[in-house]
């Protein structure tokens, strides 16, 4: 990484210095096999040298605990539980993140901002906020988005972890069939992410495909990003000088939802109506369950 | 800058701002005892309260792991959690709200730690602008010798310690509450906010405030007469017990 880029603001406390490490991020929904793809890149990667400190949602010191015990229980609002990821997120960012990037490591993150706000917005949080509190983010070298459709997804998940509450939307979405809200909660959630995926620049990995093809691809990618990085012990604390004069682009993010979204991302607020939208409902969601 | 989303609610908020030692937590209390006592439905809230999030803050504070970008965020759960649990439904219910500390305070203390101010006004869109912001104005000395007069010790993050202004917590706190004294005379001209004079006589400062809320009451929700000062004044009671009750009741909710 040359010098550190955010996608709105540098937060105060951030020197604006070259990192020799490298910012990776694995983003896709839930068992779409990004905990099994990070534990082999990471023994990959360690293998030729490279230190890879690895990290994910609710791993901070400071409010793991905090946003399992709200989760718990029934009095959490959508944007309490965000502010809350929001201070998980920037925890790890500033406190194994980036010192790792400093050390001339590789962070590889299993989920970055992009899952909070696919999450979000279904549950109807403005996108646009979300972005701009999000604009304390550090700017990953590469998003590689593990992509998947649903009807390949939902076996998987039933062969590993089950269906899970929240990955089901059943805090918001009306019934009780887990299942269904389950599958329709998934596909509006893959709908998000394919979206952002073309806004910032993801790279797209099909998913749906074997381990070993999964892997290849990500290898294929990782080494692109890694390419003139140092391993560790081989001077990778030496300063490299062609990061200093590196030019920096400057990144600027998409700009708010578009018309043809509108329908997604409800409509932009008047100064009086409710902060937040209607939540994303499935359209069969909806429906009375079959009598 | 930003600005906050318009109270489109039936009910009132009144909040008050100021820096330590100001006096306005004393002045909001007396506004509430006065509502109260008009049969007013009134609704309190102070700031860091969130029953889901202050023990993380307090988690962050004892172990000093807050950074100003962590502090702001995790005060923004806290109070994001207080706005939709507690403000907005007392809004949508006809209560008058009274809020110790708002979003006034996160711009203050978040802009002394040098965190970006457009960010900050982002961060808190979500926030309902109150129907009369007070801010109570008092020197810097003066807010300095009452703090120091009834406090044991200064906490780290209260002194703003963590900003490296001084080793001296004492001498920290003055620096930070000087830093956060000149954040609120820039949101005096950002926002409208009522400036009070709180070197005045408390009696004086509590009836400025009473007469700038009262032209907002009429149609305020009063409570229907529940009969208790009747019950007490024939059963010849005094009635003593009944705020345990009260604060049962509020840490139940």
């Amino acid at each position: 990484m040359s010098t550190p880029r955010f996608y709105g603001i540098r937060p105060p406390g951030i020197e604006d210095q070259p990192f020799p490490g490298r910012l990776i991020v694995i983003e896709g929904t839930d068992g779409v096999g990004r905990s099994t793809q990070i534990a082999l890149l990471r023994e990959w990667l360690e293998g030729r040298g490279y230190a890879v400190v690895p990290t994910g949602f609710r791993r901070s010191d400071l409010a793991s605990r905090g946003i399992q015990r709200a989760k718990r229980g029934h009095t959490l609002d959508p944007l309490t539980l965000n502010l809350f990821y929001a201070t998980d997120f920037w925890d790890r960012l500033e406190r194994h993140i980036i010192p790792a990037l400093r050390a001339g490591m590789i962070a590889m993150v299993d989920r970055y901002i992009f899952s909070l706000i696919a999450r979000a917005v279904l549950r109807g949080v403005p996108r646009a906020w979300m972005e701009d509190v999000y604009g304390i983010a550090l700017v990953p070298d590469r998003v590689f988005y593990l992509d998947i459709t649903v009807e390949e997804l939902v076996p998987r998940v039933v062969n590993t972890t089950g269906l899970d509450y929240w990955e089901s939307g059943q805090d918001y979405l009306r019934g009780q069939d887990l299942y269904h809200n389950h599958v329709e909660y998934q596909r509006a959630l893959l709908a998000q992410y394919r979206t952002l995926a073309a806004e910032f620049g993801f790279q797209v990995i099909d998913g749906g495909k074997p381990i070993g093809t999964v892997f290849r691809a990500l290898q294929a990618g990782i080494e692109e990003v890694i390419e003139g990085m140092a391993p560790m012990g081989v001077g990778a604390a030496v300063r490299d000088e062609s990061l200093d004069s590196a030019p920096v682009a400057p990144v600027v993010l998409p700009a708010g939802p578009k018309p043809e979204s509108a329908a997604v991302e409800g409509e932009a607020p008047t100064a009086a109506s409710p902060f937040l939208r209607e939540a994303v409902l499935p359209e069969k969601g909806l429906r009375p369950p079959p009598s | 800058m930003g600005s906050l989303r318009e109270n489109a609610y039936p009910g009132k908020l009144f909040i008050v701002e100021g820096i330590d030692g100001s006096g306005k937590s004393t002045q909001l209390d007396l506004l509430h005892k006065w509502l109260v006592s008009e049969g007013f439905l009134v609704v309190f809230t102070e700031w860091n309260s969130s029953p889901i999030v202050k023990s993380t803050t307090r988690r962050g504070k004892l172990r000093r792991m807050l950074t100003p970008v962590s502090f702001s965020l995790i005060h923004a759960a806290d109070f994001a959690s207080r706005l939709y649990m507690q403000v907005i439904p007392a809004l949508q219910a006809g209560a008058i709200v009274l809020a110790d500390r708002y979003v006034y305070t996160a711009f203050a203390r978040d802009g002394a730690r040098r965190l970006d101010r457009a960010w900050l006004r982002k961060l808190y869109a979500f926030a309902v602008e109150p129907t009369v912001a007070f801010y109570f104005d008092v020197p810097l000395d003066e807010a300095i010798a009452r703090i120091m007069e009834g406090r044991p010790a200064l906490k780290y993050y209260e002194a703003g310690m963590d900003l490296g202004l001084s080793r001296n917590p004492a001498e920290s706190f003055r620096l930070f509450q000087g830093l956060i004294k000149n954040e609120y005379d820039q949101l005096n001209r950002e926002y409208s906010m009522v400036r009070i004079d709180a070197t005045l006589p408390l009696v004086a400062q509590q009836r400025l405030v009473r007469q700038i809320v009262r032209p907002y009451l009429d149609g305020a929700v009063r409570l229907e007469n529940t009969g208790i000062q009747n019950a007490l004044k024939e059963h010849t009671l005094s009635g003593r017990y009944l705020d345990e009750v009260r604060l049962r009741e509020r840490s139940a909710g």
